[in-house]
């Protein structure tokens, strides 16, 4: 019987990683992964206290998360392709054009 | 046994998730990121959550990541050239390691005195899809229906910026 907080622990190292991945890299589709390993990381928490409590409302939530996920992913990438046809980098440093 | 299981999958999971983040060639991040999500499905089958850990495999390492690895190809990224490191990148790097050791340290401590009503075990059918599936379609009927709404727009969406016309210059 595995306790609850290693659980935690793995999902919060997941959730740093993918932080730390937003932060440091400068690819807009690292960033992007770096996104989905940050949602997963969150989907183990749900899914490790659902268990733990006895409830099944927990895997639902995650069910809503993957969806939400999944709409990110294909409108992210649909920006990210029309980004890069006006200039081709997917450098998000040089992406600056709506900066001010 | 279980511990063991818990163990590999997690070592997996989190050396994947690694290489995913400071690859420098986005193939091999996807791919990386894929198995990441092979070994959380394995995890969630610990956790009885089988239902979920199919939809992982299904919807995460299969539709997700190939329309990554789809992009990817199509614009036909190389692998780049790890800039310099800079002092900023450092620290970044140093607060990460620093909220990591927090959270390994803090976490067992705050469950140990806990009053949370905590299972150790549960039903036969947790987490299959007749559970998971009534539960969908009664309780959280209306959430359920709104996602359909979400992906339609999410849809025309990728449609419509996809379609764009540039006009350059």
């Amino acid at each position: 019987m595995v306790p609850l907080s290693h659980y935690l622990v793995l999902s919060a190292i997941l959730f740093t990683i993918g932080m730390m991945g937003v932060i440091i890299r400068r690819n807009a589709i690292i960033i992007f992964m770096s996104i989905e390993l940050m949602l997963n990381g969150v989907n183990l928490t749900f899914i490790a206290f659902s268990r733990f409590l006895n409830n099944i409302d927990g895997h639902i939530f995650a069910f809503m998360v993957m969806t939400v996920a999944a709409a990110e992913a294909a409108v992210g990438l649909a920006i990210i392709i029309s980004v890069f046809r006006n200039k081709p980098t997917v450098n998000v440093d040089e992406i600056n054009l709506m900066k001010w | 046994m279980e511990i063991l299981a818990f163990y590999i999958l997690g070592v997996g999971a989190v050396v994947t998730a690694i290489v995913t983040v400071i690859h420098r060639n986005p193939v091999a991040s996807a791919l990386h990121l894929i198995l990441t999500m092979v070994f959380l499905a394995g995890i969630f089958v610990l956790l009885n959550a089988h239902f979920m850990a199919v939809i992982q495999i299904m919807v995460y390492a299969g539709a997700i990541m190939v329309l990554f690895v789809f992009v990817i190809m199509l614009l036909n990224l190389q692998g780049e050239k790890w800039p310099p490191m800079t002092w900023k990148k450092l620290l970044v790097s140093f607060i990460g390691i620093l909220l990591v050791g927090y959270c390994v340290i803090k976490i067992p401590g705050i469950f140990k005195g806990s009053i949370l009503p905590m299972a150790t075990q549960v039903t036969e059918d947790f987490g299959t899809t007749k559970v998971v599936g009534r539960r969908l379609f009664t309780d959280f009927l209306l959430p359920f229906e709104v996602t359909s709404i979400l992906l339609l727009s999410a849809i025309i969406g990728a449609v419509i910026l996809a379609k764009m016309k540039i006009n350059k210059g």
